[in-house]
């Protein structure tokens, strides 16, 4: 026992939170869950790539974006495309007027495979879609914004209006995209059977394998000198532009990056739920991908994913349990972590609770004084302005 | 014959085009008290859409008080005024008790309104219902004047587009010939210097908050003539109405009208020309794509970047 404790001690402090993680996805949840909870633990884990996504953008890189959804669909629709075409074989379709195309495509009178669908009937080809296509999409959308200074709520507004594009697009093109049902009934991987519990619980441990490999990349991004540079970017722009950077480079790395963590999640989504809809693009869960983020702590890249499985189980209890309840507490989440809680559960544990504590006292005592200054109650505050307030 | 098909053809363009009219002044009017507290103020209120559900469900609780009454015909310019003085009320409320702890952080602004716009969904879903509720409206919104062979103008269109102009008129009057307007664009200029010359900024921020929110009631309590009302019914046109700003130039009103004009009318004719999804599709994209150019929007106000 002290030897485990003397191992323990060894490991750097910044890479503890990230073992006791590993141990707490890999070892303890596996032990105590049954398949079912297992499985939904998984389908959690892939927002929570989102979570770690906007971690970066966001907490370190000051850059909101409201239209993670969209990535997280690209991901989810390639990967729901290829396991469409395998499921829908001509002989398990006989029975539609035009066999070999996906059922939905037979039903809105399509006699032939689109020519976007064709490709996806190469594994390979749709593994490097996932990693490729929103990833493209995120540098060509970010480029042109963040070149012409585009930034803070203007591009939170932006995406959020691609995010609406998407998944308006998805609803209305039905007889390419299966409509609001998206894309269902997904069966096999070439000739693996997903939907058996063995698969779940394999794919549970490929979820969770690559999410650490992305964490890991992502504390390394911060721990270089790119990290540094993203955080003096967020608090101080124009001294950054004027030392010699590019400022918008650096903030269209970041974003691809996120967007690229969002996909792999949205594709491994598809894998373990068996199906993907225009419900996980829209503007709603777009925006409910950001609160993962904030209730972990926006700045810890580890809190990120508990807070994405609380809110999740939260959201899982509550709806089911207390459906009036839901709305109310989710509005709450949103309001008091940006008042009293901005560094989130992360910022809670750091300080042992009492800076939080103290933060919240402040703030309580401040809505009765009303005409004192507010306190920064972020030093990290993600607003440039530097005019200070009456 | 090919003179009665031409005639035809521009009746049915003379009335698209008033479709693409009457969906300028929804847009204008939602857009105008964002324009207030976007352009002016520059706070994000993501609840925007919930205080158009506030001034809906004021006319269709009016509504149902008239027709006990019998004053079904004469009850809707009140509720139009009742609507905007609750919205606003609710609006000032939310200033006092949360955007103003919030004014240097505009992304948390956001994140925080949208937690507003949650429970207030949920309110409305509590005390109203789930299903679409629309208010008893008087006889002579309903009908449709016929100023041609077979042109159909339907009133409740004349209507909004008659109370948008009025408002919007009303708005520019404030903002530009009156004291109080002066004091909004001084603060939106330079608070600092604006406080030390002794205008109450925290005063004017108020106001403008609550003005902003009942105008969104006014364009909501319109609303009613068009469409039925449900708990997520203002989250429907948020982003719509955001565009609508941010494409005219957040600072500008006559950009906020031209925006507004514009996207109504490219909505209206290419869903002439193709299915609603696709229009709205299109015309967004559109929409992203110039201010992707074009980040500052049509109109610019003037000021040193």
């Amino acid at each position: 026992m002290t030897s485990l404790l003397e191992y323990y001690r060894r490991i750097p402090a910044s890479w503890r939170g990230l073992l006791i993680l590993a141990l707490v996805l890999l070892v303890v949840f596996p032990l105590l869950m049954g398949s079912f909870r297992l499985n939904l633990v998984g389908k959690y884990l892939c927002f929570a790539y989102v979570a770690l996504g906007l971690v970066l953008a966001w907490g370190y890189g000051g850059i909101l974006s409201l239209g993670q959804g969209v990535f997280f669909g690209l991901g989810g629709y390639c990967m729901a495309m290829y396991l469409k075409l395998e499921a829908s074989d001509p002989v398990s379709t006989a029975i539609q007027s035009t066999p070999g195309i996906p059922d939905f495509m037979d039903w809105n009178q399509l006699t032939e495979l689109p020519w976007f669908w064709e490709p996806f009937h190469n594994l390979p080809f749709t593994l490097l879609a996932i990693l490729v296509l929103p990833t493209l999409f995120a540098y060509v959308l970010s480029l042109a914004m963040f070149r012409r200074r585009v930034g803070g709520v203007y591009f939170a507004i932006i995406t959020q209006a691609v995010a609406l594009i998407l998944s308006t697009l998805i609803i209305g093109q039905q007889g390419y995209t299966g409509g609001v049902n998206g894309i269902t009934d997904l069966k096999t991987l070439e000739g693996w059977d997903i939907r058996t519990d063995a698969a779940k619980t394999v794919l549970y441990f490929v979820c969770c394998g690559l999410l650490i490999v992305c964490i890991v990349a992502s504390q390394f991004i911060l721990k270089s000198k790119l990290g540094l540079l993203l955080v003096a970017m967020r608090d101080k722009e124009e001294r950054v532009r004027f030392s010699g950077y590019s400022v918008a480079d650096l903030k269209v790395f970041v974003f691809c990056v996120a967007a690229l963590f969002s996909a792999i999640g949205g594709a491994l989504f598809t894998l373990q739920v068996g199906f993907m809809s225009p419900s996980f693009v829209g503007i709603v869960p777009s925006v409910e991908m950001v609160i993962f983020a904030a209730v972990g702590g926006r700045l810890s890249l580890v809190g990120a994913i508990y807070g994405c499985l609380m809110v999740n189980f939260g959201k899982t209890y509550f709806s089911e349990a207390f459906p009036e309840l839901w709305l109310f507490l989710m509005g709450g989440l949103f309001i008091g972590i940006v008042m009293f809680f901005p560094n989130g559960m992360a910022g809670l544990f750091q300080s042992g609770g009492r800076e939080s504590l103290k933060q919240l006292w402040r703030g309580l005592i401040h809505m009765r004084h009303h005409d004192r200054p507010s306190p920064r109650v972020d030093e990290a505050s993600l607003d440039s302005s530097l005019e200070p307030r009456s | 014959m090919s003179e009665t098909t031409s005639a035809e053809f521009f009746a049915t363009l003379l009335m698209q085009g008033f479709a693409g009219i009457s969906l300028f002044s929804v847009l204008l009017l939602m857009a105008l008290g964002l324009a207030i507290i976007f352009g002016q103020m520059g706070v994000i209120n993501m609840a925007h859409g919930e205080f158009m559900a506030i001034g809906s469900y004021t006319t269709y609780i009016l509504s149902v008080l008239a027709s006990e009454q019998g004053w079904l015909d004469i009850y809707f310019p009140f509720s139009l005024i009742a609507a905007f003085i609750v919205a606003g009320v609710a609006g000032y409320l939310l200033e006092i008790v949360l955007i103003r702890h919030l004014y240097q952080r505009p992304l948390d602004t956001l994140l925080a309104t949208w937690g507003v716009s949650l429970i207030l969904q949920q309110i409305f879903r509590s005390v109203f219902g789930a299903r679409e509720v629309s208010p008893e409206l008087p006889e002579w919104i309903m009908g449709s004047v016929q100023p041609g062979e077979g042109i159909d103008i339907p009133v409740n269109g004349l209507f909004v587009l008659g109370l948008a102009g009025l408002v919007t008129a009303g708005v520019a009057l404030m903002m530009f010939r009156s004291r109080w307007g002066l004091q909004v664009r001084a603060t939106s200029q330079n608070r600092l210097i604006a406080g030390a010359v002794g205008i109450d900024t925290q005063q004017v921020d108020r106001i403008t908050f609550a003005l902003g929110c009942g105008l969104a009631g006014v364009a909501g309590a319109a609303f009613t003539t068009i469409a039925s009302t449900g708990p997520t019914s203002g989250s429907l046109y948020i982003v719509d109405t955001f565009l609508v700003v941010v494409f005219g130039g957040a600072a500008s009103m006559v950009g906020t009208l031209a925006s507004a004009f514009t996207i109504g009318q490219a909505q209206s004719i290419l869903e002439f020309l193709m299915t609603g999804s696709m229009a709205k599709v299109l015309t967004l994209v559109t929409v992203v794509g110039l201010l992707m150019m074009r980040p500052e929007g049509l109109f610019t106000a003037k000021v040193r970047r």
